[in-house]
């Protein structure tokens, strides 16, 4: 299956195996929180397990606008950028088990995610503090002359509080090559975006600042990527920063805890129809890219792929107890005298 | 009389408090959502969005919000989901809250009440704190801790009706403890209380580890004859050590139980006052059961024993009986 010349352009340039290639990344996500949430159920995760079910488009279409040496940094819910970016399904399930082969040796767990060798610098659980840091990569990056970007993720909530606008002023006084992705969820927990924001087009907020900004469908792949494309050039040619704002949906509830009060079930069906892998899956069969054997060949092996990080990460050891000892939290330990 | 849980008690308590018109509850996710933790379940359609006011993520902004319409006469309830949030409230709460009253030479006061949760299991590092101490350290704020489903309502009570700021903690593990709530019961803030009398050594805690504690001394009764005596602090600042050093001057050996890092905490200053007001009465060096000193591990089989535990609160009681 090939794409022609009036395809590619419809698909932002991407070639037919890259266009397969993103579908499968949106397949593994999707398959691999599906499995989360049944092995939470089943009490093999614990804690908060914040999934990534219904924003695929997202991760998907930002990350794959990155080269591998730009950086990225999010907040807990990070799933989807972690799977995006490549880490290894197998490390990110047995970081969930609790497990010593997980991505940060099973202390980080679900909210957690890392892996620097990948420039993925980790999920934040603290809403809007990593905004700052995000910054302090750039400024880095300025200092050593290097020709990479940062991009760093959080929802509509995080644009509430200080240091959502402190990042932004430092990111635009600074020029810093930091592209700014919020995804507009259209809840903050369980708190509508219309309660908790006084403007509800994230994108404006970057006004303040004269900062550049954009609003984009998250659900659709193909736009997000192109619009992360626009984004990423501007903040890596040296014109500063960018807020990205994608405005999606998520399936799930906020938590794994959540009995989900604060809206109707229509509401979540509505929405489901606008499904991005869905919307992706018949857009690419309807345009002879993949056909329906293929997808459904796709979706077979990532199941398989995260049944195999299931089973990796049961049978992995448990985590380390040498983090038990107090000296383990110090790159450089001194131990109190008597 | 009834039997309440933790929960229960907090919302009857919040009840009663909403019929008066200087209150009001402020914090995220506290309406639609249907609270966290419960506590506030179904508040926001009985009365309404002006009482029952869903924050943005905004801590500083949330208790700068209670410090000023308390300044104004209200009587602000702020909720802060846990207290790992309260640190980007710091500025508000220990630069202002804390201050008024003092700074501006009694003018002022900021009667406001900031209920927050402690609480860890498989939350990791940034979500598994106890930050007592911290508030505790600083003068002009007021910081309760009950662990008993009656000791919460009353000095909820208590609370509201304390013209100073006050830091209310709760705990995310302790809210379905349920209890007897007699009906005129009552409780004051700077009051500890004897949970458990016994001659054979002294326990001091508060919150959460009392029913731990209480649950080692009912065993070891049980099956030994040791006889623990518990004080119950409830309030850790003002701290109120005088059932404590008064049991302590009778059974002559002690341990101190709290959630929290074993160093520089609430321990510290608890151990500090029993040697210094306790010497003549030491037959034993004091022990002390708080956390690992770790940031919290995410893995149940570390975290288990990061935690204070039935298991490390014998261990402890056995070490001072030696
Ligand atoms: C400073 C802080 N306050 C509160 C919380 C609790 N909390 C975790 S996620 C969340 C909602 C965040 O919403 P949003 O930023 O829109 O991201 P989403 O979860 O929708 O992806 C809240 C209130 C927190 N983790 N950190």
């Amino acid at each position: 299956m090939a794409t022609t010349p009036e395809t590619t352009e419809r698909y932002a340039g991407l070639s037919a195996e890259q266009l397969i290639d993103m579908y499968r990344q949106m397949v593994l996500i999707r398959v691999f929180e599906e499995k989360c949430q049944e092995m939470y159920t089943r009490a093999k995760i614990g804690g908060f397990l914040h999934l990534y079910v219904g924003q695929e488009a997202v991760a998907v279409g930002t990350i794959n606008a990155l080269k591998p040496e730009d950086h990225i940094i999010t907040h807990y819910r990070d799933h989807g950028h972690a799977l995006a970016r490549g880490l290894d399904p197998k490390a990110l399930m047995a970081e969930l088990f609790g497990k010593a082969t997980g991505c940060a040796a099973g202390l980080g767990g679900s909210m957690h995610f890392v892996d620097v060798s990948k420039r993925f610098w980790g999920g934040y659980a603290i809403v809007g503090s990593h905004l700052l840091m995000a910054c302090g990569m750039g400024t880095a990056l300025k200092l050593q002359k290097k020709p990479e970007v940062v991009m760093v993720f959080f929802g509509d909530g995080a644009t509430n509080g200080g240091e959502f606008y402190e990042a932004l002023n430092f990111a635009k006084l600074g020029k810093l090559p930091v592209v700014f992705v919020c995804e507009n969820n259209l809840f903050a927990m369980g708190t509508p975006i219309a309660v908790h924001s006084s403007v509800q087009e994230i994108y404006r907020k970057a006004c303040a600042f004269d900062m550049t900004a954009e609003r984009v469908d998250g659900n659709d792949l193909i736009a997000t990527y192109e619009a992360a494309l626009r984004a990423v050039e501007h903040a890596r040619s040296g014109q500063g920063p960018v807020l990205l704002e994608c405005v999606t949906y998520r399936l799930r509830g906020h938590s794994a805890q959540d009995t989900q009060k604060y809206r109707t079930k229509e509401e979540i069906e509505k929405y489901r129809a606008r499904d991005p892998n869905q919307v992706f899956r018949k857009k690419l069969i309807e345009d002879g890219i993949l056909s329906e054997e293929q997808a459904q060949q796709i979706e077979r092996q990532m199941e398989q792929v995260v049944d195999e990080a299931v089973q990796f990460a049961d049978q992995s050891p448990p985590a380390e107890e040498k983090w038990l000892d107090p000296t383990s939290a110090y790159a450089n330990p001194i131990a109190d005298k008597y | 009389m009834a039997v309440m849980t933790v929960r229960e008690a907090l919302r009857a308590e919040l009840r009663e408090w909403l019929k008066d018109d200087r209150v009001f509850i402020i914090g995220e996710d506290i309406g639609y959502y249907g609270s966290t933790y419960g506590v506030t379940a179904g508040f926001l359609e009985e009365y309404g969005p002006e009482k029952i006011r869903d924050a943005p993520i905004a801590e500083a902004g949330i208790v700068g919000v209670g410090i000023g319409a308390a300044m104004l006469g209200m009587r602000p309830i702020v909720e802060i989901m846990s207290v790992n949030f309260s640190l980007l409230a710091f500025d508000q709460i220990i630069n202002h809250a804390a201050k008024l009253y003092y700074m501006f030479g009694g003018q002022m006061q900021c009667p406001l009440v900031l209920r927050t949760t402690n609480g860890w299991r498989n939350l990791s590092a940034t979500h598994s704190q106890a930050f007592d101490t911290m508030f505790a350290y600083v003068p002009g704020l007021k910081v309760v801790a009950p662990a008993t489903p009656a000791d919460m309502k009353a000095l909820f009570r208590a609370a509201m009706e304390d013209p100073d700021p006050v830091i209310f903690i709760e705990h995310t593990l302790m809210y379905g403890v349920k209890g007897e709530v007699p009906d005129d019961y009552q409780a004051k803030i700077g009051e500890s209380r004897l949970a458990r009398e016994g001659k054979d050594v002294t326990i001091v805690t508060y919150s959460r580890p009392v029913h731990l504690c209480m649950e080692v001394a009912e065993k070891l009764s049980k099956e030994e004859g040791i006889e623990c005596e518990i004080i119950d602090l409830r309030t850790i600042r003002p701290l109120d050590m005088s059932k404590a050093l008064t049991s302590f001057r009778k059974t002559n050996r002690a341990v101190v139980v709290s959630e929290e890092w074993q160093s520089h905490g609430v321990q510290a200053e608890v151990v500090a006052r029993l040697y210094e007001h306790g010497f003549d009465y030491v037959d034993a060096p004091i022990e002390r059961v708080g956390y690992v000193e770790v940031p919290f591990p995410y893995a149940t089989n570390l975290e288990n024993q990061v935690v204070v535990t039935p298991e490390r609160i014998e261990a402890a009681i056995r070490k001072v009986l030696e």
